[in-house]
């Protein structure tokens, strides 16, 4: 029964398509696991035993009676707790919306549902996908399985977290900076932010409109690939949905070949002022990728020093209007309704009450960023800015056919050690946030572990619009080259867990 | 407490008023602006939304391609440019009956701008046209709708808690503004509602919105500022709101100039505020300072993509424009050789459209007016029905019509006949059968009915012979009492004249 | 161009509907005033002449037909509210006249 949860996806698929196993066994090994070890890691805000049992229930008498399910049919997920699930609790890691239950379904919920994929519960995160260690929870912290005293990234640190717990071996994550690549880094796991507008946004709680995007999470990169092709697609209810063919990201993860492709180490991302051992890790994959018939050479993106400042005047103007609607009328908490409290007291009280630090933070940034007299010096400069990286992109995509760098510029870090400056916990983002003001698609892939520390080391990879395939393809092949330096997946070098 | 006034016409030789007028207009579309809710009036509360026009996290605007398209017809319509490139802008303010706290709008790239409508105004020279700039027309978004509870009006002061029904929220507004309006001196106030009546007669005749102002599909707010000479720069304006009918755009801008004239003269100065009309005392009262205005901190809404009407879009909408409805009165009061003042009786009793069916029809011009603003008028009215919904057709009125030429009825009989059409009873021929509808042609019965009358009152006789010829009226309404309104009067006049031996 | 000051979070908090104890106003100011040096390097940013990005994807006219969809049932509209009467979301009083 164990044994269940240390199966891959696909490997599961495949077990219970050939009925040797059934959804329920599944499905209750992945609970057991949960409440094994989640004290400790605490991964999960809210576990859905009931719901997910009865979806596995149903998936088995679908199969007894010959129905032909969807590959993923029975296999168990965790969803970011920023995804919209009618009747269950979708909190955003925010007090503000403790006990919530959303009256409908993000498409990507609908999605999961419909291809038989068993949601388990939903992660914990940073609040309102702000932070990139999930310390900002409103509700605890999550905890690295590979150190329990570490972060698992954030701000989908549940996420990645539930998978290398082996809690499930999918999940769903958002990033909008790195939330999903970056967790994905230092927890030893693999997470994909698709290109912008390739999943469907209906349903998730915004942060930066123009940011974020939905992304699967996987121990491996098929894993990643077949969940990946169950979200991705065209919706209407998204204005912003690519209504285009979701590019064949499975048969690019089972094809990894990377012989002829030009690689490009982006120069200013590429390790300069990056811990040691995460320099060491990147050069070695590096070297690798050319073993493998690739192409590398180094490319410059020189604005890129600017995306930084670009993303934290963008993203706060525009979840400063996002979180508007987080007022205490209508939905959520509301405080200091004493009958002598006007509605405008009320609201700020509401909020005042429902809104961490970080959060309070950006929304009053934002609210300056975009203030009558400043909008052009930072707004609009910001907006400026996300053209000069993404025609940077655009020069060298004309040159090469991805672009590499480090996920992020350390292992995971001590929980508490960079809570009190806002600043330093920002630059945990400084590879990651190109990507997403460009609205291009990028991967996190597991390298190694840091010689000084034994953390994980993530490699990120970057691709065109629209040509998310080649992330997989690359993926693929570089996973496949590792796994035989290394003899088993990176994550058997994670510590067993207490209580298992 | 009243605020000082100075009487208007002293008002308006001190000063030279500026107007502003904003409207916004409620469209017909069947669904919201960004969701597929229905736009129906009168749903129970709370239950034409959905987690996008209730603001749900999560939820994302999907725009309405007839809001698009209406918003295009109403530039045209306007003589406005068609923007070729805009966006939607998020307009950040906290507010109940917004369910995002920002309402979707445009800010600087209106799909409309730069356009003008022409209005006539009744002056001491004669009839006027003053032509009004038109600044933008955009796209938005109206907010759901507050019930205050608890004070003593339904109004807010003294309103302990409210509820909100956001039925309303999403439904599709466009924004017209027009730019400053000057030169119109003291006809400031006809112009307004002048510009008013015009633009809801355009918007009314494009389909778009029902515009009644009553029920808020047509909304007006009244801008006014006043200074010196019309060299000067622009005075201080103050926005008026709640200006909910035609009557109100007039008279308030009248009030506000007498308001704001009186204060000037004072040596005080105007606010810069939004003021609150009311219809019942004929006075605007202070609101919102507007100097504490907020800080909309207008961004673009990432979440709707760029909207570029081709020029083949724009120019087929063009095409299928209805005809101006101004330009199409005076077309057809030319035509049918009528005053300014007939055809003004013909639109508000909403004949308009009727008559000129029924001419197309090929009932004679001068019939067709006298039929639908008279007795079908008069029909529809007591069977409290829209004069559109009387079940009289075109056809009726020329069959009508031919058997009147022919002297087969008279106008009296007609009538009948329609009644009986009404009633059910069948076409105009099959009523005329079956009621025995003639005129009595024949002189005989109408002689016996002369002499019954004559004999009933020989004063009569007396009073005609005299010369007294309007004694005749009793006697030829007895007569067509008598024959059940069958006679031809204007025979049976001859035939009693030449009875007593008079001539006419 | 950065120094923010007690006030201006202040009236910051205010347009943002965030009530901020005046315990906590210079903490905040400090926050977002280092913040706001960081991010201070993007004036010298070579974007002359260059266009302002509002959306990633280079699409136009995303139209949805005028066709009704289904809503949300009453109850189901009003199960999040902190507060019902009427079948309407019942509300504070509002002090400030629209």
């Amino acid at each position: 029964m164990s044994d269940l949860i240390r199966l891959t996806a696909a490997d599961l698929a495949q077990k219970l398509a050939a009925k040797e196993v059934s959804a329920v066994e599944v499905t209750t090994a992945h609970l057991a696991r949960i409440d094994q070890v989640d004290t400790a890691v605490h991964a999960f805000l809210h576990v859905d035993r009931e719901g997910a049992l009865a979806s596995a229930k149903a998936i088995d008498e679908r199969r007894v009676n010959g129905e032909v399910l969807p590959v993923l049919a029975g296999v168990p997920l965790g969803l970011k707790d920023i995804v919209a699930t009618k009747g269950v609790p979708t909190t955003c890691g925010s007090k503000i919306l403790e006990g919530w239950k959303p009256p409908y379904d993000a498409t990507v919920t609908t999605k999961l549902r419909e291809a038989g994929i068993i949601i388990l519960g939903k992660t914990n995160m940073d609040e309102f996908a702000m932070g990139s260690s999930t310390e900002h929870s409103a509700y605890g912290t999550t905890h690295n399985p590979w150190d329990l005293s570490r972060i698992p990234g954030g701000s989908g640190g549940g996420s990645s977290a539930c998978i290398a717990a082996f809690e499930a071996p999918l999940a769903i994550g958002t990033d909008t900076g790195g939330s999903i690549r970056q967790p994905a880094a230092v927890t030893g796991t693999v997470g994909v932010k698709p290109t912008y507008g390739g999943v469907s946004r209906y349903g998730i709680v915004a942060l930066a409109s123009s940011l974020d995007q939905v992304g699967p999470c996987g121990r491996n990169v098929l894993d990643t690939a077949l969940l990946h092709s169950v979200i991705a697609g065209y919706d209407p209810m998204d204005s912003t949905s690519i209504n285009s063919p979701v590019p064949d990201v499975v048969a690019a993860a089972k094809l990894g070949d990377i012989k002829g492709m030009t690689i490009g180490v982006v120069k200013e991302i590429s390790g300069e002022g990056f811990q040691t051992g995460v320099k060491q890790r990147f050069e070695e994959a590096v070297a690798l990728l050319e073993s493998l018939g690739a192409n590398v050479v180094e490319v410059s993106c020189p604005n890129f020093p600017y995306a930084l400042a670009a993303y934290y005047l963008i993203l706060p103007s525009e979840c400063s209007s996002n979180l508007a609607k987080f007022d205490g009328m209508r939905f959520g908490l509301r405080a200091g309704d004493d009958g002598n409290h006007s509605v405008e007291q009320v609201m700020s009280l509401t909020r005042a009450a429902g809104f961490g630090a970080e959060v309070t933070r950006r929304i009053i940034l934002g609210t300056y960023a975009l203030s009558a007299g400043y909008y052009d010096a930072y707004y609009g400069q910001a907006q400026k800015v996300r053209t000069l990286i993404a025609q940077d992109f655009a020069k060298a995509f004309a040159q090469v056919d991805v672009l590499i760098s480090p996920t992020a510029p350390t292992t995971a870090f001590k929980i508490g050690e960079k809570l009190d400056d806002p600043l330093a916990m920002y630059l945990n983002d400084v590879a990651t946030i190109p990507l997403n003001l460009a609205g291009l698609p990028g991967m996190s892939l597991p390298i190694g572990l840091a010689p000084e520390d034994g953390l994980p080391v993530g490699l990120q990879i970057m691709a065109p619009a629209m040509a998310d395939d080649r992330l997989y393809n690359v993926g693929a092949a570089l996973e496949r080259a590792l796994l035989s330096q290394w003899g088993a997946p990176l994550l058997s070098n994670a510590p067993e867990l207490a209580g298992a | 407490m009243a605020e000082k006034v100075m009487p208007f016409d002293e008002a308006i030789t001190k000063f030279d008023p500026v107007i502003g007028l904003e409207v916004h207009v409620e469209l017909g579309t069947k669904t919201k602006m960004f969701c597929g809710c229905s736009t129906e009036f009168g749903a129970a509360p709370n239950t034409h939304v959905c987690p996008v026009c209730l603001g749900l996290p999560g939820a994302l605007p999907a725009l309405n391609e007839i809001g698009v398209e209406s918003a295009i017809r109403i530039g045209l319509a306007l003589n406005c440019q068609i923007a070729t490139w805009c966006r939607f802008a998020r307009k950040n303010y906290f507010y109940p009956d917004m369910p995002k706290n920002f309402q979707t709008s445009q800010y600087d790239e209106p799909i409309c701008f730069e356009g003008f409508l022409d209005v006539e105004v009744d002056t001491d020279e004669g009839r006027r046209t003053f032509r009004i700039d038109i600044e933008r027309a955009h796209m938005e978004e109206d907010t759901g709708k507050n019930s205050h509870m608890g004070g003593a009006t339904g109004r807010i002061h003294g309103a302990d808690y409210s509820l909100v029904d956001y039925n309303r929220a999403g439904i599709p507004l466009i924004e017209i503004v027009t730019k400053p309006i000057e030169g119109v001196g003291k006809y400031a106030p006809e112009v307004a509602k002048a510009y008013v009546a015009a633009l809801r007669d355009i918007l009314r005749n494009l389909g778009v919105s029902d515009v009644k102002m009553e029920q808020g599909s047509l909304r007006c707010d009244v801008n006014l500022s006043l200074r010196d000479t019309p060299e000067s720069e622009l005075g201080t304006r103050s926005e008026t709101k709640n200006v909910n009918s035609l009557r109100s755009v007039e008279r308030s801008v009248r009030y506000e100039i007498t308001r704001q004239a009186a204060r000037l003269t004072d040596g005080q100065r105007v606010v810069q505020e939004t003021r609150h009309w009311h219809e019942d005392t004929g006075v605007t009262t202070s609101g919102r300072s507007k100097s504490d205005a907020e800080d909309y901190r207008y961004f673009p809404e990432p979440d709707l993509l760029p909207i570029a009407p081709d020029t083949a879009w724009v120019e087929k909408l063009r095409s299928e424009l209805p005809e101006n409805p101004a330009i199409r009165r005076s077309r057809l009061a030319a035509e049918w050789d009528i005053s300014d003042f007939d055809m003004q009786t013909l639109v508000n009793s909403d004949a308009l459209d009727l008559v000129e069916a029924s001419i197309a029809a090929g009932v004679d011009s001068a019939a067709a007016r006298k039929w639908w603003t008279g007795e079908l008028a008069r029909l529809a009215n007591e069977q409290e029905v829209e004069l559109s919904a009387l079940a009289i057709t075109h056809q009726h009125l020329v069959d009508i019509e031919q058997l009147i030429s022919t002297g087969a009825l008279n106008d009296k009989l007609a009538r009948q006949a329609i009644e009986g059409v009404l009633a059910g009873e069948g076409s105009i021929a099959e009523v005329v059968a079956k009621r025995s509808l003639a005129v009595v042609s024949d002189d005989g019965p109408l002689l016996a009915a002369i002499d019954e009358a004559l004999a009933a009152d020989p004063s009569i006789a007396e009073k005609i012979q005299s010369g007294k010829l309007a004694a005749a009226g009793a006697v030829v309404g007895a007569v067509m009492k008598a024959t059940r309104g069958q006679a031809d009067a204007a025979r049976v006049r001859e035939l009693l004249f030449e009875r007593l031996g008079v001539s006419e | 161009m950065s120094a923010i000051s007690r006030d201006d979070v202040s009236h910051l908090a205010k347009l943002a509907r965030i009530e901020i104890p005046e315990t906590e106003l210079d903490h905040y100011a400090a926050q977002l005033g280092a913040i706001l040096d960081a991010v201070d390097q993007i004036a010298s940013a070579p974007t002359d002449g260059v266009p302002a990005m509002s959306h990633p994807v280079p699409m136009t006219n995303v139209f949805r037909a005028d066709v009704p969809a289904e809503s949300l049932s009453a109850p189901e509209a009003l199960s999040g509210a902190p507060a019902v009467e009427d079948d309407r979301f019942r509300v504070p009083r509002i002090l400030d006249e629209e």
